[in-house]
């Protein structure tokens, strides 16, 4: 067997250093990645890390699936924030199709992917408080995760792997159900954030953990192709969302929050604040939504978009719709498009070379969990091994994205 | 066209500087897109990020097109935040010798981006500091990318396209 992995094994005997392998299963990493640590004490001398443990193989099996059988799988990436992902998905094909989107359904998908991001960021920042040994904030700002998939669940039947939506749209309409759990959870949301930063924002314990450690600079973080909250912390004020308007993103009025020194306790700051305006969008797209026509959820392209079950066995065309799509015999242009859209973690892009088959000649996803962790090795270098590990659980990494 | 002039200033640029260097130039949905060899892609990288400020690397992959005299094409998509122009740059190279100069000596975050294209297509990336696979496991003995290798039971005939008339 040809190992050519570098693995500390062979140390001198004589050598003060201690090997640690961090991970692939460690409570401490969330998620299934390895780092094998050179410690010399409490600090690390050296890493590398190891990513792979569950690459799926999606850019592959995408190029034999017809492009709404890829929704699923999208939803695999960023498991935190699926709906990010597999809007990410359809409006990649329907650049590639020109279709024009409604405007209630634009802001409908600005309602979803809030929400996602709300997700993703209670995720990150709780665990960074977990990690520092803040167990409450951790149990009390997670129930709102819970009450994020209730509300998807109303909307498109499932939790966490969504696959929500369509090309061309939702599937159905948000019921009243629906409407109405997103405006208690905007009534309560608010509440529990601002006592989850009144736990953490000021206390002494938190920012002397996070201030001051793992900070990037500006230029490191641009060199590295960081996206997303951790380029914002330290001073970029690159957001898809702004830059690149998607999805009627322009019709919003929110702030791009940017931190200063990129350390650990910025992003906190940066995804606390993404939150806050991510409540400010939603509050806006409900109120953008009731000047809208009602009852539209998906763009008039019966070519691209699935009939409902009843049209399938009454009307031909419908019917023939119904076989051409499934079967994957749209016909798209043979042309090749990058989209992105904000994940949670930064650019999430897709490459999508359409060459007139039934399935993608090529798809790639630019995840930005991939890109953004392999800063983590080199800047955990000098670190204490107990900030190494707030550091990974600040940069977010999600397996799934960082594998796909 | 706002979006077209931009491109046709940087387009113009690139010509003056590469002449014949820049081929196959296209603008699908709006992104500049050319070609370029692997003689001089470091400096085209090297030239957009400091002269035309396309400072930011968002991605490199590639692309496999099987029976070509060049058949794989690696990509790089740059991005100019201030100005907000996306570009993309491809690279044809031999199948039989896919090797290109790496690009970690303009941007490091181009490490882990090649080291997959590595691992999934066999590019060889010329200076890299460490081409080693990515995601799968070293043992794995080919770059499952590429298309002669299947996905499924090659033997299956129900899901061939010309049953659908292609």
């Amino acid at each position: 067997m040809n190992h050519n992995h570098p693995v500390f094994t062979d140390n001198d005997p004589q050598s003060e250093l201690v090997t640690l392998n961090l991970g692939p299963t460690h409570p401490a990493t969330h998620g299934v990645f390895q780092n094998v640590l050179q410690l010399d004490g409490e600090r690390i001398v050296s890493g590398v890390s190891t990513i792979g443990y569950i690459h799926r193989a999606f850019e592959k099996i995408a190029e034999h699936r017809p492009f709404y059988q890829i929704t699923p799988l999208t939803d695999r990436l960023n498991y935190c924030s699926s709906p990010i992902n597999n809007m990410g998905w359809h409006m990649t094909v329907e650049k590639l199709l020109n279709i024009q989107m409604p405007k209630r359904v634009d802001y409908l998908r600005v309602i979803i992917m809030e929400l996602s991001r709300i997700s993703d960021h209670i995720i990150c920042n709780t665990i960074i408080g977990q990690d520092t040994g803040a167990t409450t904030t951790f149990l009390y700002l997670f129930q709102f995760r819970e009450h994020i998939y209730e509300i998807f669940e109303e909307v498109c039947g499932a939790r966490l792997t969504t696959n929500i939506g369509r090309i061309g749209g939702f599937e159905r309409d948000f019921n009243e159900i629906a409407f109405a759990k997103i405006n208690k959870f905007l009534k309560e949301f608010p509440v529990a954030l601002r006592e989850f930063e009144n736990l953490l924002s000021r206390n002494r314990i938190f920012i002397d953990r996070t201030a001051g450690v793992a900070e990037v600079t500006k230029e490191t973080a641009l060199e590295y192709s960081w996206t997303g909250p951790l380029l914002r912390a330290t001073g970029v004020d690159y957001d898809v969302r702004v830059s690149d308007p998607y999805s009627s993103y322009q019709d919003f009025d929110f702030e791009v929050p940017v931190g200063t020194s990129g350390d650990i306790y910025d992003r906190y700051l940066v995804r606390n604040e993404e939150m806050w305006q991510s409540v400010r969008i939603i509050e806006q797209a409900l109120e953008k939504i009731k000047l809208e026509p009602k009852g539209i959820f998906h763009a008039d392209v019966p070519e691209f978009y699935l009939p409902p079950k009843q049209e399938v066995y009454n009307n031909m065309e419908a019917l023939i719709y119904h076989f051409k799509i499934v079967m994957g015999e749209i016909d798209a242009p043979k042309a090749e498009v990058y989209h992105a859209v904000e994940g949670g973690n930064g650019e999430l892009g897709f490459y999508l070379i359409n060459d007139g088959g039934r399935t993608p000649y090529r798809l790639h996803f630019r995840r930005p969990s991939f890109v953004n962790y392999q800063m983590f090795a080199p800047m955990s270098e000098g670190m204490l091994l107990s900030d190494a590990i707030i550091n990974m659980s600040s940069m977010n990494i999600i397996a799934g994205e960082l594998d796909a | 066209m706002e979006e077209t002039t931009l491109n046709n200033n940087i387009l113009a640029k690139l010509s003056d500087k590469f002449g014949e260097k820049v081929t196959a130039v296209s603008e699908p949905y709006g992104m500049l897109t050319f070609a370029t060899t692997k003689d001089v892609i470091v400096n085209v990288l090297s030239f957009l990020k400091e002269e035309l400020k396309f400072n930011f690397l968002t991605d490199i992959t590639a692309v496999h097109y099987p029976g070509k005299d060049h058949g794989i094409a690696v990509v790089y998509h740059l991005h100019n935040m201030v100005e907000k122009v996306r570009i993309r740059i491809k690279v044809f190279i031999s199948e039989q010798n896919p090797t290109i100069p790496t690009a970690t000596t303009v941007w490091k975050g181009a490490n882990w981006m090649e080291r997959e294209t590595y691992d999934l297509f066999g590019v060889k990336f010329e200076g890299h500091p460490d081409l080693r696979r990515i995601l799968n496991m070293d043992e794995l003995g080919v770059h499952p990318m590429l298309k002669q290798y299947p996905l499924e039971d090659p033997n299956r005939v129900d899901k061939k396209d010309e049953f659908f008339g292609r």
